[in-house]
């Protein structure tokens, strides 16, 4: 309690008198900004030097430096002008601030690599043709995209199902042992590394098929494994907002059961369920080593499921990779179109899945 | 939720019959498939246990002789990258809880999500083609000028694709992840302390010290445990980067470098036969029991605090 209204003489040297005591001993509004534009200066013009001497100008070394000497100087200040608390204060602010910068280095390297590099092969022909005795330049990835469509769809029609019906399960229905096996069951299943998956669907599919065979049908499955506690999840969370109210009154008016989840609570989460369906499929298209491992990969087309190996993007991406012949710059351009067009694909299916989000969910209030 | 045990019930129509039935049918499917996932790994896992170097031309001499360093290469990764991303996700999600602007915040968290959606195999891409050879100058400095100490010990690997690019790809990777349930748990702080806190005249960083960081501790914690649990089971961003020779050391920057289970079968799954396949899919089991354990730890911390049951 005394602490609080301590005498200003005890201060310190830094409670001199001044003019207007409510802004003493605290830095002007703009400090940081003007520290910042010094701090990037100063790092600039040493690294400007230093290519003067003939070595190519550093644009990150520039930015880190500054950083550094931001830090430094705004900590500094502070803590001359405002006291040892106020410098802790903008010292953490900096930190803060790096941290998000820092974890925006890798997105925004990421974006420009993938479209540069991707946008020398991504033309008609990448699209047209598949790999089959492609050697060297040309080709293209029609057998990966119909591979993805077509496991990945079947993955959907596996999980989707199944997904909802349990997330109904649990929250209409599920009481007692069986309800909370399973939600800890989705929990482990959420858990499963996607390469554990893949080895399941192997280990299944070699009994009917003997080992070493790779079909479409058995990448579905492996996707269908890591896909349906995603549906579960989100579906159950999406179910669960529906207000008791509107099941009640479902049921005032003699609704039976199955019909007030069918045309009552289903309707009013659809929007959310679909959402979470397609954020569901996006974390899966991009899956490469249960494909790698149960559906294997392959220079040509093949529509049937359950007959022969089946390429995707992300497989395919790998591959070649991988696998470079001659010329070598041919198949990474490859990997980094068939990169392009897996990322595009992903943020659409993320981009349309919030759009639905918020333009189709229900209407509260009146 | 429904129906209170009312004496009187409901008459039970067929299309109920029919409905909850197939509800019951697609729950227990989830546990038929863990059932099977679990069945098919141990039985196939059989044969590898008890094979030798004769059964199997991927084994030096047992089993557990195999799978040791891999063991210890998916760990150390792992926890590499949990001690880089850790302390940046937690800045970030500071940041987008507290510190920016209310109007941007979503539109900062919708950004660091983006990188949660960039497929893996795009990260190894990218970890291969820019980062190993930007990091690599920065490897050689730290060996010339810091080679006494024991992680930095020489000599440098010329390509950069060494442990630490791998926990470096692992660390963006997990960032996401780490941030979103961060930030959903600082935002969960109670208003009040933090208005009592600031009443007091405490400054921004003395309010998050006292009153969001003790509120998020267990929440932080099973964040950074299911940051681990996805690094653990990681497979083509380190099989892609990571040239690994299966030792086992803790040098960080030479080109002696420990493999990791996942990256390890991803990479020689499609050329196994026989026994082999066998072996690699027991590491899968192996693989499977550690990141369960991981995650079982993270959802018994949860646990222990219900508050925090939606945070994941």
């Amino acid at each position: 309690m005394t602490t609080t209204i301590t005498p200003p003489e005890t201060r310190g040297p830094t409670a001199a008198p001044v003019s207007n005591s409510l802004t003493a001993g605290k830095l002007p509004n703009g400090a940081p900004w003007m520290v910042l534009g010094a701090s990037l200066l100063v790092s600039a013009g040493l690294f400007g030097v230093i290519a003067l001497s003939g070595a190519e100008f550093n644009w990150v070394g520039t930015f880190v430096v500054a950083a550094i000497i931001y830090v430094a100087t705004i900590t500094l200040l502070s803590r001359i002008v405002e006291g040892a608390r106020r410098s802790t204060d903008r010292f953490v602010t900096a930190l803060v601030t790096g941290a998000f910068l820092l974890a925006m280095i890798p997105l925004i390297s990421l974006s420009i690599t993938v479209v540069t590099f991707g946008l020398n092969r991504f033309d008609v022909e990448f699209f047209t043709y598949s790999m089959r005795n492609v050697t060297g330049e040309g080709g293209g990835a029609l057998h990966a995209i119909v591979g993805t469509v077509l496991m990945t769809g079947t993955a959907a029609l596996i999980s989707i199902p199944i997904g909802l019906m349990t997330s109904i399960y649990l929250v209409e229905y599920g009481r007692g042992r069986l309800a909370r096996g399973i939600t800890f069951l989705v929990d482990v299943m959420t858990g499963i590394p996607s390469i554990v998956a893949g080895l399941f669907a192997y280990a299944l599919f070699a009994i009917f098929w003997g080992p070493g065979t790779r079909t479409g049908i058995a990448g579905a499955v492996a996707l269908a494994v890591l896909m349906i506690p995603v549906v579960v999840r989100s579906s159950e969370e999406m179910l669960r907002l529906v207000p008791v109210e509107l099941r009640e009154a479902s049921y005032a008016l003699g609704v039976p059961k199955w019909l007030t989840i069918v045309k009552v609570v289903l309707p009013t989460s659809i929007a959310g369920i679909t959402t979470g369906i397609m954020l569901s499929i996006a974390r899966v298209i991009g899956e490469t080593a249960p494909l790698l491992i149960a559906a294997g990969f392959t220079n040509s087309v093949n529509y049937d499921m359950t007959e022969g190996r089946m390429q995707s993007l992300p497989v395919f991406v790998y591959t070649q990779y991988a696998n470079q012949g001659n010329p070598p710059e041919a198949y990474l351009d490859r990997a980094w179109a068939a990169a392009l067009t897996l990322i595009l694909i992903v943020m659409v299916l993320n981009l349309v899945a919030r759009l639905v989000a918020r333009f189709f969910a229900p209407k509260y209030g009146r | 939720m429904t129906t209170a045990a009312a004496p009187i019930r409901a008459k039970q129509r067929p299309g109920d019959r029919v409905f909850s039935k197939s509800a019951v049918f697609a729950g227990s499917m989830i546990l038929v498939t863990l059932a099977a996932v679990a069945t098919f790994l141990i039985v196939q896992s059989i044969p590898a246990f008890v094979a030798d170097s004769e059964d199997a031309s991927i084994l030096d001499s047992n089993f557990w002789a195999y799978v040791g360093p891999l063991v210890f290469g998916t760990i150390w990764a792992a926890a590499l990258a949990l001690l880089i991303a850790l302390p940046i996700s937690i800045g970030i999600a500071l940041f987008i809880s507290h510190y920016a602007p209310r109007r941007l915040a979503s539109v900062l968290g919708y950004i660091v999500d983006l990188l949660a959606a960039v497929p893996s195999v795009v990260f190894g891409l990218w970890g291969i083609g820019v980062l190993a050879p930007a990091v690599q100058p920065i490897y050689t400095w730290l060996v010339d000028n810091l080679g006494w100490f024991p992680l930095f010990a020489g000599p440098v690997s010329g390509t950069g694709r060494t442990i630490l690019t791998a926990a470096l790809v692992l660390a963006v990777m997990i960032i996401p992840i780490i941030t979103a349930i961060s930030r959903e748990v600082f935002l969960q702080t109670p208003v009040l302390h933090e208005e009592a806190a600031l009443a007091l005249g405490a400054t921004r960083w003395e309010m998050i010290r006292t009153a969001v960081l003790p509120f998020g501790r267990p929440g932080i914690i099973s964040a950074a445990v299911l940051g681990l649990g996805r690094a653990l089971g990681e497979t083509m961003a380190v099989a892609m980067v990571l040239s690994a020779t299966g030792a086992i050391t803790f040098q960080l920057l030479t080109s002696v470098n420990p493999s990791t289970i996942a990256a390890n079968i991803a990479l020689s799954f499609p050329e196994a036969y026989g026994i082999n396949v066998n072996v690699l899919i027991a590491t899968g089991l192996i693989l499977f029991i550690v990141t369960f354990a991981v995650n079982a730890i993270a959802r018994w911390i949860v646990a222990r605090r219900a508050e925090f049951s939606g945070a994941n």
